[in-house]
């Protein structure tokens, strides 16, 4: 016979502000979590996609893609560098994009390439096609659609779908290199770019090699023009991502220490109203081991039911919110939140520890 | 045999630079299957002797043996052990936990004593049936009726076949008529096991069944004119 469960079962109104709490709690902690996924996602998709575990840059661009050149000669030496498989081009024009029957404009960023990212078909042949991100179907863009990018009204042909390959939260176009170029001559003429020059270049190495091996062997080939990075670099690199995630963390570490305290607080003043009954079990024999045991049982078991409910909770706000805001409720980050919660309600319910111990027995009696 | 054996036992709290004494020098035995009555008015100790023989105080001094087990000495641990293997106790106010059956109050403390759970059903079912609670132990506490749940509580003094029963102040709650019958229950189930019981209280008329009065004023036992 489990107390701690047939009070639980019998007295749930006694446990339902801890459980509401809770619940909100884990709601909350799944959204943060969520919108961290989902701005981490989309500002870095375009480059976790990426096929080469290296991407170069000019040395000077410091790991910015709008600011990095490479051109034709750079392009020849990092082919020659041992340990090296494929070298691709790839640039980006960030831009308006006019959608037809859509009063906003959508935000995109445009890649030429020459390497498929991962879940990207090789560049359309057709100069003008492109293959569009999922997340602008938010702005009301269709496969077979025309969009009319920059001031000057580029206009490109949606082909087909690719998704999370988004950057800096800019719904992303796929097209070819040619397509990049003529969009970045009609959208930034001053930014044109000499044939062969590219921004980056994504590299992908033998299976032998060693990436990391293989990066500074790019950058001593080049004269220390370049500089070589992992894609996670890259991704992390880029603004505001840093920044981002340590704001998020610190938010969501803090939630997670306000479970614990709830739970502390909750059990703390339970505990008081169950005084009279502790010291009776504490009188028949019970161990404050034994009567420890129940309050943790107790609060992983609320921690549990609030976190079915919160994640519930959250799904049903996530269907509310807008879909141009990157909240991205995954299974993974809702395993974190679920064991992150689970282990702040049993520490926070490990704070009452040394009431249940305090509880002398022969109050009972007296 | 001797169920209680108290030697010299004394009690005594620290006051500022001064010891309060609860309890002086008390020496009692108590044979199986006796009934003593301990009576006296309040604050005289009777409660502090109870909870010393029942292993919920340590005594400062003197010896105290509960079925041929010296307990004196033992740690908290060993204490808990000792009140889930060997005591019974009954509360002044019954103390049922009420989110529990008349049934789970009873086996409740077979759970904490991790006994056999057929073996601990099997009892709380005998206690009840002859409690005769049978029809009422689905139910909870708050769907008794004051009798019924001194009964429940009287079964679950018994649940762990204790050497010692320990009742504290059983009528103190209750009109003459039910108090008579609570009282007349619990000399039935004691003399029917023959187990030893020390009831403490201070209604004279709850003492007639008992075996031996003793009387109790500020801390030192002495027998009363009834005995």
């Amino acid at each position: 016979m489990k107390l701690a469960l047939l009070e639980l079962r019998r007295r749930p109104w006694r446990f339902a502000p801890a459980v509401l709490a809770l619940v909100l709690l884990t709601a909350l902690l799944l959204i943060l979590g969520g919108l961290l996924d989902g701005l981490y996602t989309g500002f870095t998709g375009a480059l976790r996609a990426q096929p080469g575990p290296l991407l170069v840059y000019s040395a000077d661009a410091k790991v910015s893609v709008p600011r990095s050149r490479i051109d034709a000669a750079m392009t020849t030496e990092v082919k020659q560098v041992p340990g090296v498989e494929q070298v691709g081009g790839l640039g980006t024009a960030l831009l308006g994009a006019e959608v037809s029957d859509q009063a906003a404009q959508a935000s995109v960023a445009l890649f030429g390439y020459q390497l498929a990212p991962r879940g990207v078909p090789a560049p359309p042949e057709i100069t003008g096609q492109v293959y569009a991100d999922t997340s602008l179907k938010a702005y009301g863009v269709k496969e077979g659609q025309t969009l009319l990018l920059g001031p000057k009204r580029y206009p490109v042909l949606v082909v087909g779908w690719v998704s999370d390959t988004n950057f800096m939260l800019q719904g992303s176009l796929w097209g070819s290199v040619d397509t990049w170029r003529e969009v970045l001559a009609s959208a930034r003429p001053d930014l044109v770019m000499a044939p062969g020059t590219y921004q980056v270049l994504t590299v992908s190495t033998t299976q032998a090699a060693d990436p990391a091996r293989v990066a500074a062997a790019i950058d001593a080939a080049t004269n220390g023009t370049t500089h070589t990075v992992m894609r996670s670099v890259a991704s992390d690199s880029l603004p505001g991502i840093k920044q981002q995630r340590s704001t998020f963390i610190a938010i969501i570490s803090t939630t997670f220490f306000v479970v614990a305290l709830v739970v502390a607080l909750f059990f703390v003043l339970l505990i008081l109203e169950r005084f009279g009954m502790y010291a009776v079990f504490k009188a028949i024999g019970a161990s404050s081991g034994q009567l420890f045991s129940q309050v943790v049982l107790q609060a992983g078991v609320i921690a549990v039911l609030a976190f079915m409910l919160g994640t519930l909770l959250a799904v049903g706000v996530g269907a509310l919110i807008p879909p141009q805001v990157p909240l991205q409720l995954t299974a993974g980050r809702a395993i974190e939140v679920g064991a992150g919660l689970l282990v702040m309600a049993t520490l926070g319910s490990a704070l009452s520890l040394r009431r249940v111990v305090s509880i002398d027995p022969a109050t009972a009696i007296s | 045999m001797t169920a209680l054996q108290l030697e010299n036992v004394s009690k005594f709290y620290p006051s500022g630079d001064r010891e309060i004494f609860a309890l002086g020098h008390a020496s009692l035995e108590v044979g199986d299957a006796e009934i003593v009555a301990l009576v006296g008015p309040s604050g005289s100790g009777k409660t502090t002797l109870l909870s010393i023989a029942g292993g919920l105080l340590s005594p400062s001094e003197g010896r105290v043996m509960v079925g041929g087990d010296d307990i004196s000495g033992y740690n908290p641990n060993r204490l808990t052990k000792f009140r889930r293997e060997k005591v019974g106790f009954v509360f002044q106010s019954v103390n049922l936990v009420p989110f529990l059956t008349a049934r789970e109050n009873l086996l409740v403390v077979a759970d904490f004593g991790r006994r056999d759970k057929k073996k601990a059903a099997a009892r709380a079912d005998q206690l009840l049936g002859e409690l005769g609670l049978d029809k009422r132990k689905n139910n909870l506490p708050a769907q008794l009726s004051g009798g019924e749940r001194q009964r429940v509580a009287v079964g679950r003094a018994f649940m762990n076949e204790p050497d010692l029963v320990l009742i504290d102040e059983p009528t103190s709650a209750l009109d003459t008529k039910l108090g008579e019958q609570v009282m007349e229950l619990i000399v039935t189930e004691v003399r029917a096991r023959d187990t030893a019981a020390v009831i403490v209280t201070h209604d004279l008329r709850m003492t007639r069944r008992a075996d031996r009065i003793l009387a109790i004023v500020d801390g030192v036992i002495g027998d009363t004119p009834m005995s």
